[in-house]
């Protein structure tokens, strides 16, 4: 899921690395970015959702812990969404409050996407440019390393891991990000290796600065156009990856929910008349992650002028 | 190419031991032994139990009794819950199952991938191509735990035309929503590759150059065009194999299918690491083995890869 | 009657900026058997002119105006029109033979497939042709390398293999469009021996299109100097060298080293040449031009001929006053 953008990813990688990264290239960025009106909005909205997720719970008539006893087992007949019940998304089975519930999910959901996000950008980052700026043989063993990584299924390991370590959220995300990496450190390498050659780095070397010191104060801030974008094409990945392990059961557990956690449940009832419990989680879902894309799109368009 | 060919399967055998060590020590890294979740047993017992499995043999030479049975014989051991049954008994049942499904949606998504894909680049900026882009940013979040509810909503219950679960023996009505839940994403996902590789294709300068050697417009496409055009897609066949037999477990949750991604979430629930491992390790072997497939139809296609 | 007659030929571009014009009023024509060259800053406007008259352009290109080859008018003819005459009656060959080759077919596929579509031979005669005529542009070993792709060949080969796959058809015209660009210096002058041997063996008509006026003298017999899309100057190549009178003309000549000059003292022309310009008013040198006056960036200098026979500049200055 996460792969799909990895094509796109690859060319702007190349186009920025002719351009370099001089400070007007952020401010051009931004007026390009305003002018994208798919992104544009696409970020207003999912500032709408993210503000919505930490306020919505105040204008909540129930909290999502709280049971409303009349709905249980009839969540068809009398917890459908309503007004005057308060149950502004309806309930479910167990008399649980949706429009709550989503509020957390969606919480929860925001939160693993960007921390693990974080996690593979942080790893990646790191990786991509240790091995692009030592180059040579271990550049090539490092790189082959995650050619292998690469062809490995990373779901059923990752599912593996969490039955192994036991089912946390902190397992979730760092499993996930720690596993999303590879592709990052694909495009930092490809990146790190441009501007290695560049003169502040040959400069740096020149004047015996040590490795560790030119990696992390002259390369990586360098990156930060390319990581920019793909973080946040990763976030939406990584929500997928959470919302499909959640999905199963073996992600976020209860009392806690997330997208994928309430999609599931929402999913087990649809034969009993009752596809609010599926459609309100499943539309937040589905309107973040299409933000999310455009945003990255949008992005990439306006760091990258010659794409279009 | 013979000699990128040796090169190629020279990654291809680390990788699959590396999954294997890999999986076995994590397996091995788990709090308590396999069976000391269960209720408390007899110390003899369990000690009969865990000579039986050989658990009370060093680590290492678990290991290598492990992978040498996987290497040679393709013997996943003895499945840890269920007592009689062994590893491969349980692939053997749901292995098939998936296959089919899973064989059927690789053939949608390539079938309808490409050509949508190729028809929107070459109208581009037509209806056609306005649909084409928009079908695949839509199905970019329909992933398919999310389709196979919505189909099934629509088609059980709504309109009452296709079950909404159950495989009997994989007839058609059983097999049209896993199939269309499971390829739709990958599906879009080919189509916009395709979509923008042609693209890029139709501005190369060989394509002008094709134009002005006086070439019909179809033989320009199908002899300059389209076979480039084709070479980001076969990179994302290796992904999208993982993509699918990895959503082939929601299919098996949603659908009922009865494939491996059944089992396999059983055994997460059961703590049966031996079936998750069996599992684990064959998909990853498929994977690799898939990819190396890919890698070498990619070397046929671009001369520059061969040597 | 010439072979080649263009008329106030108008390239257009639509962008996301507005409309781009990328060629301006363009008017030339070219004798049976002669070698024009065009020449100007990288983006003046060459290779669109050729391409619009080939229905090359790109697809957001738009081209008004009249090309007449063999007395037909040519521009704008559909696609199957067209085809009769690409490759057939014109060739042309490109700057970069790398990209211009496809990477993905062996030599022998693209050539054998022009004579294959034009002449309707078997594959193996066409394949036979093709080899004929690589050793006609000297290849060695013409019959084993034909089945190579093209990234196994140098440079200098893929151009010449271009060449090569441009005459199957022994075409009247060869459009040259900068073939020496992307090569070496000493494989430079092979080509161009190539193309001038050509012309005479075969008596094909050249358009050869560079920016480099060095490239031009005793390899053509007339030259069209071009600017932002405008014709600056045209003259016979004798004249353009003896005494150009075109300031702009004139900036060009200084940047050519010459054999009389003792030291190398190559000049450049202040200044960088203009994007394709979203509304051309005036004359495009101005800016740069150190004779320009008010009348310059307000009014397009037309292209009017001198005392001269056949010689013709757009300039407001006269010729007298650059001196
Ligand atoms: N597809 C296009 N869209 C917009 N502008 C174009 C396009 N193709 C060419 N141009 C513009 O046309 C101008 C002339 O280009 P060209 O004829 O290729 O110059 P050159 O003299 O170097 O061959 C350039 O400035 C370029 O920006
Ligand atoms: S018209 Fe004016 S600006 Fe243009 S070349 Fe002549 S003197 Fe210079
Ligand atoms: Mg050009």
């Amino acid at each position: 899921m996460i792969v799909a953008n990895k094509n796109k990813i690859k060319d702007m990688a190349e186009n920025l690395s002719d351009s370099g990264p001089g400070r007007s290239l952020w401010k051009d960025a931004r007026m390009r970015f305003m002018q994208n009106k798919a992104a544009t909005l696409s970020l207003f909205v999912l500032l709408v959702i993210v503000a919505f997720s930490f306020i919505g719970s105040h204008f909540a008539v129930w909290s999502y812990e709280r049971i409303d006893w009349n709905a249980v087992g009839s969540a068809a007949k009398v917890g459908m969404p309503s007004i005057e019940t308060g149950h502004y998304f309806g309930t479910d089975d167990l008399g649980r409050d949706i429009y709550s519930r989503v509020i957390q999910g969606t919480q929860i959901s925001l939160m693993v996407g960007i921390l693990g996000a974080t996690v593979a950008v942080v790893v990646g980052t790191l990786y991509g440019a240790t091995s692009g700026y030592l180059g040579g043989r271990t550049d090539q063993i490092m790189m082959r390393i995650v050619d292998i990584l690469m062809s490995i299924p990373y779901m059923f390991v990752l599912i593996l891991l969490l039955v192994v370590f036991g089912r946390s959220i902190i397992m979730l995300f760092v499993g996930i990000g720690l596993l999303s990496w590879l592709d990052m450190s694909r495009i930092v390498r490809g990146q790190t290796l441009n501007l290695k050659n560049k003169e502040f780095i040959e400069a740096a070397q020149a004047i015996g600065v040590s490795d560790y010191k030119i990696i992390m104060r002259h390369i990586v801030p360098n990156l930060l156009g390319i990581v920019a974008v793909y973080a946040t094409l990763l976030v939406p990945g990584i929500i997928l990856a959470e919302s499909f392990i959640s999905f199963l059961g073996l992600g976020v557990q209860e009392p806690l929910t997330s997208w994928g956690a309430l999609i599931k449940e929402g999913s087990n009832t649809i034969m009993y008349d009752t596809e609010w419990q599926l459609l309100f989680p499943l539309a937040f879902f589905v309107v973040s992650l299409f933000c999310f894309y455009f945003i990255g799109d949008g992005l990439r368009d306006a760091l990258d002028p010659k794409g279009r | 190419m013979f000699n990128y060919i040796i090169k190629r399967i020279g990654i291809a055998i680390p990788t699959l031991l590396i999954l294997i060590v890999v999986t076995f020590y994590l397996m091995h890294a788990a709090p308590g032994g396999p069976f000391t979740s269960e209720r408390p047993l007899p110390a003899q017992v369990l000690a009969n139990i865990e000579a039986k499995y050989g658990l009370d043999q060093p680590v290492w030479r678990q290991m290598i009794n492990y992978s040498w049975g996987v290497v040679t014989e393709f013997d996943f051991g003895p499945s840890y819950k269920y007592h009689d049954r062994t590893v491969n008994e349980i692939i053997a049942q749901g292995f098939p199952i998936t296959l089919k499904y899973g064989f059927w949606s690789f053939i949608v998504a390539i079938g309808v991938g490409i050509p949508l894909g190729a028809i929107a680049a070459i109208r581009k900026n037509t209806w056609i191509d306005y649909f084409a882009v928009g079908v695949s940013i839509g199905a970019q979040v329909l992933p398919n735990f999310v389709m196979a509810p919505l189909l099934i909503i629509v088609f059980t219950l709504w309109l009452g035309w296709l079950p909404g679960g159950g495989w009997h023996g994989g007839d058609w009505e059983y097999l049209v929503m896993p199939v269309i839940a499971l390829s739709t994403s990958y599906m879009a996902s080919i189509a916009r590759i395709t979509r923008s590789s042609m693209l890029e294709v139709l501005n190369a300068n060989y394509i002008r150059t094709a134009r002005a050697k006086g070439l019909p417009t179809k033989t320009i496409f199908f002899r300059h065009v389209f076979k480039p055009s084709l070479l980001p897609v076969i990179s994302y066949l290796g992904p999208a194999f993982v993509g699918l037999i990895t959503g082939s477990v929601v299919i098996d949750m949603i659908f009922s299918t009865g494939g491996m991604g059944y089992f396999f979430v059983n055994a997460a629930f059961n703590r049966d690491y031996a079936v998750m491992m069996g599992i684990t390790i064959l998909v990853g072997s498929l994977t690799i083995l898939f990819s190396l497939i890919a890698d070498l139809l990619y070397a046929w296609v671009d001369p520059k890869i061969r040597y | 009657m010439s072979l080649l007659e263009v008329n106030n030929l108008q390239v257009q571009f639509e962008t996301t900026d507005g409309i781009v014009s990328a060629v301006n009023n363009v008017s030339f024509s070219l004798e049976e058997g002669k070698i024009l060259a065009i020449v100007g800053e990288s983006g003046s406007g060459k290779s669109q002119t050729v391409f619009a008259m080939m229905g090359l352009l790109d697809q957001n290109g738009h081209a008004t105006g009249s090309v007449k080859f063999e007395d037909q008018e040519i521009l704008n003819l559909s696609i199957s029109e067209l085809n009769l005459i690409r490759s057939e009656k014109i060739a042309i060959i490109f700057q970069d033979p790398m990209t211009s080759l496809n990477p993905y077919m062996k030599v022998s596929a693209q050539m054998a497939e022009v004579l294959i579509h034009h002449k309707g031979l078997s594959k193996t005669d066409a394949i036979k042709q093709s080899i004929s005529m690589l050793d006609a542009v000297q290849i060695p070993d013409a019959r084993n390398l034909i089945r190579m792709y093209p990234h196994e060949f140098s440079g200098g080969m893929r151009q010449r293999v271009m060449i090569a796959m441009s005459l199957l058809c022994h075409p009247k015209l060869l459009i040259a469009d900068e073939p020496t660009t992307a090569l070496d210096v000493t494989v430079q002058a092979q080509i161009m021996h190539l193309l001038s041997d050509i012309q005479k063996e075969f008596g094909t008509s050249i358009i050869l299109i560079t920016h480099d006026l060095g490239v031009v003298a005793g390899n053509s017999d007339e030259t069209l100097v071009m600017y932002g899309g405008q014709v600056m100057e045209i003259a016979t190549t004798e004249l353009i060298y003896a005494s150009p009178t075109h300031p702009y003309t004139q900036g060009l000549m200084s940047a050519v080293p010459r054999l009389d000059d003792n030291a190398v003292k190559l000049k450049t022309i202040q200044g960088n040449p203009p994007d394709a310009m979203l509304d051309p008013v005036g004359c495009p040198f101005s800016p740069r031009c150190k004779f320009s006056k008010d009348i310059c960036s307000t009014h397009t200098p037309e292209l009017l001929e001198t005392g001269e026979n056949k010689h013709f500049r757009a300039c407001h200055v006269a010729f007298k006053e650059l001196l």
